[in-house]
């Protein structure tokens, strides 16, 4: 009863209410005496009025009572009915994948390097596409961090406050640009502009098992040359639809998301900290370094598994500028490359001429989602260690 | 007073030697010229190197300036500041490339009869043809998903903001942001298997919608999250005073005076979906005819138009450098365009009715 209002000097209690309908309103979460309700005409102006109008006629302690059960069904449904679409999706794939999980042994589901479910026997494995799909996102994540956190550092301690502002908003709008269009930038204009790149990365770095490039016979060893038996280089146009490639692409579409979050971060640093920095003499580099990065440690981590979430998942862009081989190639200069989302999308059109061809991608679909849903899982989680930490 | 004059007369003890205005410029300078002496001494070929050379040439030698010159702790601050300069360089180039190139290649394709036409009987090496049909089918693919999930994500947002707490609304909040990382792909997988393989329905536009929801939802619950969050606690105490019940209170008070952030966050929730072609590919088909029912037959779209045209769908295009490539990018910058004018437009509005500071 401490809670009916009765702190208020705007709302007398009145000894006229009938306890039951008060009861009522407590019961389902109200904190007023319902008989007090004024008239729907003056809700949007609550300061002017003053004195509650006691006409309650409309509103009886059971329709408020209703009222609120309505719409709080209402608000909690919608709450659970994601729950229940993200149940569905793990329930539904798994359902729908089992022809195909079942059709060979686990083991060669994870470590066959084709894909070829029409067969008889079947013969495909996720092999390939999960050394695709995480290179390429490595890749992604090693471009894209260091740039996204110094972008926001730029936007939030460099850059003048109204720019900033501006600055901010042209990243997030940049975000927004669809997949489709930085897959046909890739394809058009990022592969044959750096089909130099590439082959220059194999000249001076090759010493790197990661740019070792060469041309390949179908077992995956380099073709050697008839008369020294050194193996062969490859021409500067037959570079291309690589992972590396694959990568830069990723890591360009995922600069925005994660250099959004830092930003934001960034910004939430306290000033005394920073001006405690400031106070013993700091350059600004050390003042970012001492005060800003230590704070938003936690943010950053969060923002670059949020953005290795939207590399790993990404489709479009992939499938356009990767090359179907379903081999694994630590080689990441050379073409080739399959990601768990690119498959299912290239390989979708052909897939329902097979039995298990449709099964086969719905597995893929399914590995995508437990590794996106666990990355996810410990970025969000992060956060919510870092929220309890500094409330 | 004998302080003052000897500070006046003499350097400050206080601030050590420092490099002068014009030194930034001058390693610019340096490095662009030994960078493109390298160009022409080593023979290389187009401009990204050079330039990446001078980058590199510009920081090294500045750092070294600054090193015999202000010491240690100066040099360290001018490396970092200078990466930290290029990063933002490194990361709006491409953007802007991006942006540039797309509207390079599509605008020659932008025409009258290109809005007002379909790409019925027209093959991948004809000319003519349009994008009327992919716009149709994009508007209302993107409307019905916006009809499914606005309201589902704003009621969400309104559980979390006004009645959530405990461990019921804990999950929500932690599936939301779980949710918000879905693969666009998965989702489309998911209605995949519950509508056509499960159901057995044959594709049809509003397919791709309810999987354009599924990816809407969360969205749209964060952003409307947070902007019912910003309407101040005295609003609702002050209703809650006056003895109105909570849910009319919501109605009355809370969704009134945070509209105009909900209309945004329900754009830019639709912007950020419009673009998406997995998802589509799985679910509506593509059909060059004009097909206004979403509830029937195969549906194209603007993403699914271009795929189309590539060749990505059906694994034949037509010959390099042919009409379907003009249309493809005619399409791509139609879409990102509508995409950019739902960004746009949101912010804009956003700012129009921006709460006043009094």
């Amino acid at each position: 009863m401490a809670t009916t209002g009765g702190t208020d000097p705007m709302t007398d209690e009145r000894p006229g209410d009938a306890p039951p309908e008060r009861d009522d309103a407590v019961r389902a979460g109200v904190s007023e005496p319902p008989g007090e309700a004024p008239s729907a005409g003056g809700f949007g102006i609550v300061h002017a009025g003053g004195s509650p109008t006691p006409d309650a006629a409309g509103i009886t302690g059971r329709s408020v009572r209703r009222g609120d059960r309505v719409f709080l069904g209402l608000a909690a449904g919608s709450g659970a009915l994601l729950l229940v679409v993200m149940a569905a999706i793990a329930a539904f794939l798994i359902w729908q994948a089992m022809p195909a999980l079942t059709a060979q042994s686990p083991w060669a589901l994870l470590t066959t390097q084709s894909w070829n479910p029409g067969a008889t026997p079947p013969v495909f494995g996720i092999a390939a596409l999960l050394f695709g799909t995480v290179m390429s996102s490595v890749i992604a994540m090693v471009i894209a961090v260091p740039i996204a956190i110094g972008v926001a550092l730029f936007i939030s301690h460099y850059a003048a406050r109204r720019a900033a502002t501006t600055l901010g908003a042209v990243v997030d709008l940049l975000a927004a640009v669809p997949s489709l269009v930085f897959g046909m930038w890739g394809l058009y204009f990022l592969i044959p502009k750096t089909q130099g790149f590439q082959s220059w990365l194999t000249d001076y770095f090759s010493w790197i098992p990661l740019f070792n490039a060469h041309p390949r016979d179908a077992g995956g060893n380099p073709v050697l040359d008839g008369a020294t038996g050194l193996p062969l280089s490859l021409t500067v146009q037959q570079y291309g639809k690589s992972l590396l490639m694959a990568g830069i692409v990723l890591a360009i579409m995922i600069i925005p998301v994660v250099s959004a979050v830092c930003r934001e971060v960034f910004l939430q640093v306290p000033a005394e900290t920073k001006d405690a920095a400031w106070a013993l003499g700091s350059t600004k580099w050390e003042m970012i370094r001492t005060a800003v990065l230590p704070f938003g440690r936690a943010g950053m981590i969060s923002a670059a598994m949020l953005g290795l979430g939207r590399a790993l998942g990404e489709t479009i862009a992939v499938a356009l500028v990767l090359n179907s081989g379903f081999k694994i190639n630590w080689v990441i200069n050379e073409v080739g490359g399959d990601t768990f989302a690119s498959i299912i999308a290239l390989k979708f059109g052909e897939a329902s001429g097979s039995e298990l061809g449709i099964p086969a991608l719905i597995t893929a679909g399914l590995f995508l989602f437990a590794i996106t849903l666990i990355v996810n899982s410990i970025a969000r989680l992060i956060i919510a260690r870092k929220k309890e930490f500094t409330a | 007073m004998t302080a003052t004059l000897s500070r006046r007369s003499a350097p400050s003890q206080l601030v050590g030697a420092r490099l002068p205005k014009w030194a930034p410029a001058a390693a610019a300078a340096v490095a662009i010229a030994i960078a493109i002496a390298l160009r022409f001494l080593l023979s290389w070929t187009g401009w990204a190197t050079t330039t990446v050379t001078a980058a590199v040439l510009f920081l090294m030698t500045l750092t070294a300036w600054s090193f015999s010159v202000e010491g240690r702790r100066r040099a360290k601050d001018r490396f970092a500041s200078t990466l930290i300069y290029a990063c933002f360089v490194a990361a709006v180039v491409p953007l802007v490339l991006i942006l540039t190139y797309i509207a390079i290649r599509g605008f020659p394709a932008l025409s009258l009869s290109f809005f007002t036409h379909s790409m019925n009987g027209v093959g991948p090496d004809d000319d003519g043809g349009g994008l009327y049909h992919a716009l149709i089918g994009t508007l209302q693919q993107v409307t019905i998903a916006a009809v499914i999930a606005l309201p589902i994500g704003i009621f969400t947002a309104i559980y979390l903001v006004e009645y959530g707490r405990g461990t019921f609304a804990r999950a929500v909040t932690f599936f939301v942001d779980v949710m918000t990382g879905i693969p666009s792909i998965v989702a489309g997988l998911f209605v995949f298997t519950f509508l056509l393989l499960g159901l057995g329905m044959r594709p049809f536009g509003a397919a791709g919608s309810i999987a354009l929801a599924i990816l809407m939802m969360p969205v749209a619950v964060r952003s409307s999250e947070e902007m019912l969050k910003l309407v101040p606690r005295d609003l609702r105490e002050a209703s809650y005073a006056l003895g109105v019940p909570k849910w009319r209170t919501i109605l009355k008070v809370v969704l009134p005076t945070a509209l105009s952030g909900l209309i945004t966050a329900a754009l830019l929730a639709v912007a950020r979906v419009a673009g998406e072609t997995a998802p589509l590919i799985l679910l509506t088909g593509y059909v060059s005819q004009i097909n206004m029912n979403p509830f029937s037959g195969q549906q194209a779209s603007l993403p699914m138009m271009v795929w189309d045209q590539m060749g990505k769908r059906t694994g034949n295009s037509g010959a390099i450098g042919g009409p379907w490539e003009a249309r493809a990018w005619g399409a791509a910058l139609t879409l990102v365009l509508l995409v950019l004018i739902l960004n746009v437009g949101a912010r804009l509005l956003a700012y129009v009715f921006r709460p006043k500071a009094k």
